[in-house]
């Protein structure tokens, strides 16, 4: 195990989970974290298929990082990306039918998450194979990690449950909860991940960003209107 | 390389001997060594990846392609056993299926049964999509809103010792997102809901998504399809056309008032949902107006009978 966990893969296992993670700092793949949330089952085979793509499609990548003319560099990117999610598609088709069913095209557009993309780019073309898988887990986990808080409090707060079983009793059933119907809209993880943003600049404050302009103090009598 | 050839070693010395695989690998070989930008490699790389690929991607859809047509039909006949009100945990569905529902092909104009047509291998939806067994909607009388219909519609009959116990009817429609396709189970009058379920819908989770929760659709049982006329209480089996009203059954905003009269008509729109809940409504009255199914549930609830 230490041949395969040295100091490089440890780094990239862990740094996305907080310090560089993929939601929260870089602020990418948010479409799908808005928009498969409102479950927690949903979430995390969304999670799951994410990670998996994420750490082959770099792999792969980084394999023959070395052959890829620079010109059409995007364009294989993308061909092995998306033959992946083809593959994963199929695969939860064939053996998740009814989850498919529910996450129906965000599956397809894992093609488009920003986060895939942006690891076999920023990472797997200029890093080993195993690395690059290391460090597409890892961004993955990331992922997952945020989209399972947003999908916990949107699954409680807006349907009264978690993974489908009963957590508050919904009016409407007799019981005391009065579901947030906003919860289940996607804005709604707008709110939590700017909350969750927030939450992790607060505890760290070195990922905030400089501000880039400063407003300037007007000295009285300068300016303004009489 | 004497270590990737240990395992299958006849394997290699037939590929050595081989003329045109000693010509390939030269050929790599060289290409390997090309500059990153020269043409000949970006276009041999581009050439490979895009075969690698398209065999990864064609193996998966066509060794997982059984699996996915066994899933589909399975979750369809679910579905229709849901509706039915047969569904038992952990029941083996196939045989269920095959044991308790026969499958009829309506045609939708006359309201007859067409025996010309293998009722089990009949898939509605895709002849929806064939011009020569579709019939497109004229713009004013869609309101369900999918603009072409099959000529036949299947329909499933659940019998008990000979008899008709309920009709499930296949329906789809608009709702807000997408097209919600579904079932609706009628008691043998063709009159009386059993039950509605949707099995393939895009609505919003939560909101519109509701259509397939329990406790809704159990308020549609008992509700009428049909409006009736003033007097109704002509016996079973002399019910004449002229006694079926329009198609009168929808959603309403709130809470259905069971004391007011009406109210076998209405059933409780979904919260949050309006324009799913007009969905439902419109794909529920097309389905049951002359477009739909009336012609076929007129025959079943008169003395006319259904022709086969």
């Amino acid at each position: 195990m230490s041949a395969i966990l040295n100091d490089e893969t440890k780094k990239v296992l862990v740094t996305p989970l907080v310090n560089d993670n993929p939601i929260t700092l870089q602020v990418l793949g948010i479409c799908s974290a808005l928009a498969v949330t409102s479950q927690m089952s949903t979430s995390l085979i969304m999670a799951l298929a994410l990670t998996l793509v994420t750490a082959f499609s770099s792999a792969a990548i980084s394999a023959i990082r070395n052959h890829i003319p620079s010109s059409i560099r995007i364009i294989v990117q993308m061909t092995i990306i998306a033959s992946l999610v083809i593959v994963v598609d199929q695969l939860l088709k064939a053996f998740a039918y009814d989850v498919s069913k529910q996450l129906s095209v965000f599956v397809g557009l894992i093609i488009t998450n920003c986060i895939v993309m942006g690891r076999a780019e920023g990472y797997a073309m200029k890093n080993p194979p195993l690395e690059s898988f290391m460090d597409g887990i890892g961004n993955g986990l990331g992922y997952s990690l945020i989209l399972i808080i947003v999908a916990f409090f949107r699954e409680t707060l807006g349907s009264g449950k978690l993974l489908g079983i009963e957590v508050f009793k919904l009016v409407k059933d007799g019981g005391w909860y009065d579901p947030n119907g906003l919860m289940l809209l996607p804005p709604s993880a707008f709110f939590i991940i700017g909350l969750i943003i927030w939450g992790v600049r607060q505890w760290k404050p070195n990922q905030a960003e400089k501000v880039e302009f400063k407003i300037m103090s007007i000295a009285h009598g300068e300016g303004g209107h009489h | 390389m004497p270590n990737k050839c240990k395992y299958m070693e006849n394997w290699c010395a037939a590929l050595d001997k081989n003329e045109q695989y000693q010509k390939f690998k030269v050929y790599r070989d060289k290409v390997l060594a090309l500059g990153n930008d020269s043409l000949e490699k970006t276009i041999a790389i581009a050439v490979s990846l895009c075969l690698v690929c398209a065999v990864l991607v064609s193996f998966a859809a066509v060794a997982l392609k059984p699996l996915q047509v066994g899933n589909k039909a399975a979750d369809m006949k679910k579905n229709i056993l849901d509706v039915a009100g047969l569904l038992e945990d952990g029941a083996d569905i196939n045989a269920a299926f095959s044991e308790k529902i026969e499958s009829k092909i309506v045609d939708l104009e006359t309201g007859d049964y067409v025996d010309s047509v293998n009722a089990e291998e009949y898939d509605q939806r895709k002849a929806a999509k064939d011009p020569a067994q579709s019939i497109l909607i004229p713009k004013d009388k869609d309101i369900a809103h999918i603009r072409v219909k099959a000529k036949y519609a299947k329909v499933f009959l659940v019998k008990e010792g000979g008899a008709i116990k309920s009709i499930i009817l296949p329906i789809n429609g608009y709702g807000l997102w997408s097209t919600l396709y579904g079932f609706l189970s009628l008691e043998a009058d063709g009159q009386t809901v059993q039950s509605i379920n949707f099995y393939d819908q895009a609505e919003t989770p939560g909101l519109g998504g509701e259509v397939v929760n329990p406790v809704w659709r159990a308020l549609w049982k008992g509700k009428k399809v049909y409006a009736e006329t003033d007097q109704p209480s002509l016996e079973k089996g002399l019910i004449t056309e002229a006694d079926i009203g329009e198609p009168a059954l929808s959603l309403i905003k709130g809470t259905v008032d069971t004391s007011k009269a009406g109210s076998q008509y209405q059933v409780d729109g979904l919260a949050g949902a309006t324009l799913t809940s007009t969905g439902v409504t419109n794909l529920v009255r097309y389905w049951t107006s002359n477009e739909g199914f009336a012609s076929y549930l007129k025959k079943v609830r008169t003395v006319k009978g259904v022709k086969s």
